[in-house]
């Protein structure tokens, strides 16, 4: 492990943690929560999801208390109970999705719970009104002040948040992946609001999976991996290649065990599939042998698109194929019999019935074929269970356990092995490694690497950047309904997909 | 947990072996809820037969059994509507409409069989009807049920009026009432027993009755599973709908009596014993033996009162109250095993916090 020296300044560190452990129950979220913010400067925090960056923040916001560790605030050791303690310490978290009332002014939202007030003690309305022009105008964006909230654009709603932290002369703003919802030009404006409070002396930290983002906007950044601290390099020393090699502690083609496999005839294509709001012209295929990664920001329609192939969700128009004869829509039943498969998004909704047994989940979607003249037994049931959850090493106490006592990470490979049983042709895998451990994560890799080798399908459709990178032959980028871009492995690099999931779709055409 | 680097080698993993069950037979034999109501069952009958007089007469039984054989049919289908978390209030109104459908044909001049077969046909597309509501228009199946119960009524009352058909052949009513031979068990059990199996073997060993399961605990899993979750709920309320009609002709011939008013209420009776047996409300969870256990503890409990001179009110509230405690234990049963089982994950906790300061 390299740790890097954080630069030194004169000035005490506007907002220093040291080390902060923060655990719930057996699970350990935060090992060594170690980051240091300088006043007049923007520091970036990177790291996969699940590396403990949300947990670090809200610590920071009082949320959660620290188990162990210290945080200094400009040098002096600071405890927060709360998040009033941490707000009145001059601590503003601004998060991805901002929660304001909707059916007050903006105005009223900067100023809620703390609205100035006149000799008669009532709400001075023109003060607040007028310190809200000033604060617009200081960030250099027009919002009309008197205007109710709902209906605003997130990207709006962040400067509301925004201006409310810097009317509270808040020292320390931190943001927690701000930009994931917001188009080129609102990056633009917010990373402009960004640098004018920088250079006002505040300290900022700036969370964000986009490396293009970090580069262009921040001084420093801190790499976080598996609930540690990992490295602190100001952004001129270090380079993508640097940061996502201390992100993963490893090369990605080594955490990411992609097998070499035959690539056959195409298995599934989809054509013109649309659903008016939804998506739209969707076309791709996939081969026999192919991982084909699916990326795009949360509420591209991804997944609303595998859920219209398999059958649970309509469409309106287009035409599903699978091995060469059209599939029947809205009939999963069909398209299982077929040799369709999918493991859906949701697992604890969609995936398994958690208060059934390991054994009767893994066997739910082969009921009919396991079945003999129409019977079906515990017996036969539980060696079919055994066979898979042992090819997939799922860790139970025994198979007639409530799925839903089991772990994360076992929980999917029970999903995994219901639908493996089905032998399928063809896998939709929908967000397979979310919330799980990274070392079944890994497994899940494995599994799915393998599985293309043996010759199956496989459309896999990721959130994670270096998984869908990692894993993929080719990769398929949706953005807001549309297929926005397709690159074969060797083309396929963060920046590409990255433009292609967030572009304007003019842009990317 | 650190990421292990992944093996070159898949093969040498080790297979694991799992224990199929977490606790040994007779546990799951004895410690659950259907072993309860039957072991119940048997106190009562081994206290009535040792307290209440004329109790171990052979009459008690074929009584006893002829009351409550349109209870034991309808609970069936019953069971497995509420085991995917639907309700059907409509049942006693189908048993009524039904019985005046029978009395009607009869009067006409048709011949009882074919009256009959016309009955339960009335009562299948009454089901038909409860199902299509359900799962075609999406409405829940409480309020449609609820209004089918009065439309149902509404229409066996007005067909007859205040009238009854009272003339049945003598052959038909006679062997709806006739024991089986050298026993004091009804005839009636015959055809009772034959459907049982039938049901018990669609519930619990079938691919069906898995999906079952499925869509009373979790309906949105089910239907990414490939369970075709309307059709098969429309399937159980048209069963509920040829079981009714076919406890409705039973019910005419048992009391030589076809009436508007037929089996008013024993739609609450129905599912008061289906939710005794071990059904839960909430879907997903009993079983068939349990439900005729219930529907006979409820029944031998009335007659061994009835016999032993208590009145009907107090009767009534002897079964709700049994009822509301064995919903109330079912409840309590589950928090005390959540609690167990939290205790046994804080236990855990506490011993790894333990491990990692040591």
């Amino acid at each position: 492990m390299t740790v890097a020296q954080p630069p030194t300044t004169p000035a005490p560190p506007a907002l220093e943690l040291s080390k902060v452990v923060k655990s719930f129950g057996a699970v350990v979220a935060l090992r060594s929560g170690t980051v240091t913010l300088e006043q007049g400067s923007i520091h970036a925090l990177i790291g996969e999801n699940g590396a403990g960056k949300s947990t670090l923040v809200k610590i920071i916001a009082g949320l959660y208390r620290r188990d162990a560790g210290t945080i200094k605030l400009r040098g002096e050791e600071v405890d927060f109970h709360s998040t009033a303690q941490s707000k009145a310490a001059g601590i503003a978290v601004i998060y991805q999705e901002p929660t304001l009332f909707p059916d007050l002014s903006v105005t009223e939202n900067i100023f809620m719970g703390r609205q100035p007030t006149n000799r008669f003690g009532r709400i001075d309305r023109k003060a607040m009104r007028a310190e809200a022009q000033e604060i617009f105008a200081r960030l250099g964006v027009s919002i009309d002040p008197d205007r109710i909230t709902e209906g605003l654009s997130i990207a709006d709603q962040q400067i509301i948040e925004i201006a409310k932290a810097i009317s509270l002369d808040a020292r320390v703003l931190i943001m927690d992946e701000p930009t994931a919802a917001l188009s080129g030009v609102e990056v633009e404006r917010l990373f402009a609001v960004a640098r004018s409070l920088r250079d006002e002396g505040r300290a900022l930290m700036f969370i964000s999976h986009r490396f293009d983002e970090v580069f262009a906007l921040c001084d420093t950044v801190t790499v976080m991996r598996d609930g540690s601290y990992i490295a602190t390099e100001a952004i001129s020393e270090t380079s993508v290649d640097e940061l996502v090699r201390q992100m993963v502690g490893r090369d990605v083609a080594e955490l990411f065990p992609k097998l070499p496999a035959e690539i056959g005839d195409e298995v599934l294509v989809v054509e013109g599939l649309t659903r008016t709001g939804v998506f739209h012209d969707v076309s791709f295929s996939v081969r026999a042998g192919e991982i084909v990664g699916l990326a795009g920001l949360v509420g591209a329609g991804r997944s609303e698109v595998a859920r219209a192939i398999f059958g649970v969700d309509p469409y309106e128009s287009g035409r599903v194929t699978l091995a060469g004869t059209a599939l029947p829509k809205g009939n999963p039943r069909v398209a299982m019999a077929r040799g369709l498969a999918l493991v859906p998004e949701d697992r604890r909704k969609q995936g398994l019935v958690l208060d059934e047994s390991v054994s009767r989940n893994v066997t739910l979607a082969i009921r009919d074929s396991l079945a003999t003249a129409g019977l079906i037994t515990n017996r036969t049931e539980n060696a079919a269970a055994a066979v898979w959850a042992s090819r997939l090493e799922v860790k139970t106490a025994s198979l007639d356990a409530e799925t839903g006592t089991l772990s994360g990470g076992n929980q999917q490979k029970v999903v995994l092995g219901k639908w493996l049983a089905t032998e399928p042709k063809v896998l939709i895998v929908d967000e397979p490694t979310r919330g799980i451990d990274v070392g079944t994560k890994s497994e899940v890799h494995r599994l799915l690497s393998e599985l293309a080798q043996q010759g199956m399908a496989i459309l896999m459709i990721s959130s994670e950047l270096p998984e869908v990178l990692g894993m993929a032959d080719r990769v398929l980028v949706m953005r807001e309904g549309w297929l926005t871009g397709e690159f074969p492995r060797s083309e396929a690099t963060p920046e590409t997909v990255m433009f292609a999931a967030t572009a304007d779709k003019e842009e990317a055409k | 947990m650190t990421a292990t680097a992944p093996a070159p080698a898949p093969d040498t993993r080790t297979t694991r072996t799992y224990k199929t069950y977490s606790n040994p037979l007779w546990r799951r034999v004895l410690l659950t809820r259907e072993s309860a109501v039957i072991g119940l069952l048997l106190v009562v009958i081994a206290v009535s037969l040792a307290v209440v007089p004329n109790f171990d007469s052979p009459l008690t039984v074929t009584y006893l059994l002829r009351d409550i054989a349109p209870i034991l049919l309808i609970a069936l289908p019953m069971t497995l509507i509420i085991i995917t978390e639907e309700i059907d209030l409509s049942v006693a109104s189908i048993v009524g409409l039904s019985s005046v459908m029978t009395g009607i044909l009869t009067q006409a001049g048709l011949p009882f069989p074919v009256a009959a077969i016309a009955a339960i046909l009335v009562g299948t597309v009454a089901g038909v009807i409860n199902g299509f509501l359900v799962t075609v228009v999406g409405l829940p199946s409480l309020a449609v049920t609820i209004g089918t119960l009065a439309l149902f009524r509404g229409i066996a009352v007005g067909l007859l009026g205040t009238t009854a058909v009272t003339e049945f052949p003598e052959f038909w009513s006679d062997l709806a009432r006739d024991n089986i031979p050298g026993t004091p068990i009804p005839g009636i059990m015959i055809p009772f027993v034959v459907l049982a199996i039938a049901f018990a073997i669609l519930l619990h060993f079938t691919p069906f009755g898995r999906s079952l399961y499925a869509i009373g605990l979790n309906k949105e899993a089910a239907a990414f599973s490939g369970v075709d979750v309307g059709r098969t709920k429309f399937l159980l309320f048209v069963m509920s709908g040829a079981v009714s009609g076919f406890a409705g002709v039973y019910f005419t011939l048992l009391y030589n009596n076809a009436r508007g008013d037929n089996a008013t209420g024993m739609e609450l009776q129905v599912i008061a014993a289906v939710l005794l047996g071990g059904v839960s409300i909430f879907g997903g969870r009993g079983a068939l033996h349990g439900v005729i256990a219930g529907v006979l503890l409820i029944g031998t409990l009335g007659s061994a009162l009835r016999l032993a001179g208590v009145t009907s009110d107090i009767i009534n509230v002897i079964t709700g109250v049994l009822l509301v405690l064995s919903v109330v234990s079912a409840s309590l049963l589950a928090w005390l095993r959540r609690r167990r089982i939290s205790a046994i994950g804080k236990k855990k906790e506490r011993e790894l916090a333990a491990a990692s300061s040591s």
